[in-house]
């Protein structure tokens, strides 16, 4: 049987390349992480994607694969045990539904609020607020994870907001994650972030702090 | 199996919306089609989508599917026993949903600057958009479509964009046939497909339709 070869290049400040490494490791699957400089990215890199240049990037048997929400795709269809995508083509719509949502609507304001001013911030966190209520709309209150009691695409793809909401609160002095009117969503990040196979895999907190935090002072020294 | 058991709510000049009757049309599926009035949203439409508050949705069997992308991939999963939409090797598979994110994270914003924008800013939009349609032209290549022999999902989610250029080309003043003849030629090539030249409405009626709206909306 022919090995395969796996690597991915990832950054490890990046909640990207987090939840690819996640859908690995869920599946067992043996890899190569390569560690990349993004103020001085690889040639490699450079060439397995020229349309955004960043990180992460999977590549298998030598093909890359960019975007982690499609490369969390091609390994559910490529590795077939641990399956992250319900069977259900109604449930698998949900689950990228809302996987996308995340990305096309908290993600931006995270940005925005990393780069907003005093004044600004506190708005931009109110709206960031509101989107997370609405996600907590939709998880079950029976159900651990999302869709189940195997963790799967979705836990796997917005999960990492239990880690940077927090880190952010303390670094831009927001409130995001709010355990009395959001209780399902806290118990549903604390819950996969317990997960072994997880729990294993996580950027070192103290110093995922340091960074953002470094950036955020770099940041507001230009306002100042 | 009753076509009331699979609507759509669309408005028909929707690229998005077109996506999905497109995919539908592949599939042969029945259905109902619901235009909506985006200017005064139908309760049907809140209710199904209360998060966007957007179309396209398809309603199947009670249930909303959001997105347009993610419609097409659940229409090519549930109606499974033609015209697969998906390639079948998962490597392809992975280039064609990135293709189609491609489309989406960066034609539409781009086509918007041209008809918001005036003078320098407007050439420079212009600028940005042939960019982006010659990667595109690029990916194609001298296959027939983008994922090779095939029609499919990354295909369905450009071509709906064809039936504005002329909008474009109008407003910003330039040919996008000049600049991407081989993208026209993919286009025209989809066009010869019934689920493509049926969906796509005439290009000078959007551009009409369109004026109406900017005029209306005040946009």
């Amino acid at each position: 049987m022919a090995v395969d070869e796996v690597k991915l290049l990832g950054f490890w400040g990046s909640p990207f390349a987090l939840r690819v490494e996640w859908a690995l490791r869920l599946k067992g699957i043996e890899y190569e992480y390569v560690e990349e400089d993004l103020s001085n990215k690889s040639l490699m890199l450079l060439q397995y994607n020229p349309w955004y240049k960043k990180v992460p990037v999977l590549v298998h048997n030598g093909k890359p694969i960019v975007e982690s929400l499609v490369i969390i795709e091609y390994i559910d269809e490529t590795w077939k045990n641990h399956p992250l995508l319900p069977e259900d083509p109604f449930e698998r719509a949900t689950s990228r539904f809302w996987a996308k949502f995340v990305d096309d609507k908290f993600v931006p304001l995270i940005i925005k609020m990393s780069s907003s001013t005093r004044e600004q911030k506190d708005k931009v966190a109110e709206e960031a607020r509101e989107i997370l209520k609405t996600l907590e709309s939709c998880l079950n209150l029976n159900k651990p994870f999302y869709g189940g009691k195997i963790i799967g695409f979705m836990d796997i793809a917005v999960a990492w907001i239990g880690i940077w909401a927090p880190m952010l609160e303390k670094i831009i002095d927001v409130k995001l994650l709010n355990e009395e009117y959001m209780p399902l969503l806290n118990t549903w990040f604390s819950d996969v972030l317990e997960v072994l196979v997880i729990k294993e895999c996580v950027p070192p907190l103290d110093e995922l702090l340091a960074h953002y935090k470094d950036y955020y002072d770099r940041f507001m020294a230009t306002k100042a | 199996m009753g076509g009331s058991e699979t609507v759509l709510l669309d408005f028909w000049p929707s690229m998005f919306g077109m996506r999905v009757r497109i995919a539908l049309a592949e599939k042969g599926v029945e259905y109902e089609y619901k235009e909506q009035d985006l200017a005064n949203k139908s309760s049907l439409l809140l209710e199904m989508n209360p998060i966007h508050k957007k179309i396209p949705v398809l309603i199947h069997n009670g249930k909303p599917v959001l997105e347009s992308g993610i419609i097409v991939q659940y229409i090519d999963e549930t109606w499974k026993d033609k015209s697969p939409l998906m390639p079948s090797d998962p490597y392809v598979r992975a280039q064609a949903r990135f293709w189609a994110d491609y489309v989406d994270k960066k034609v539409y914003d781009a086509s918007k600057k041209i008809w918001m924008l005036k003078g320098e800013e407007q050439e420079t939009a212009k600028k940005e958009f042939i960019e982006i349609l010659k990667v595109l032209e690029g990916q194609i290549g001298e296959k027939p479509y983008f994922m090779g022999e095939s029609f499919g999902y990354a295909d369905i989610a450009l071509v709906p964009f064809y039936c504005w250029f002329y909008t474009y080309e109008t407003l910003g003043n330039f040919s996008i046939e000049k600049e991407c003849p081989k993208l026209i030629a993919w286009a025209k090539r989809c066009m010869q497909k019934d689920s493509v030249s049926k969906t796509l409405p005439d290009s000078h009626k959007l551009y009409e339709a369109f004026l109406e709206m900017k005029k209306k909306f005040g946009l």
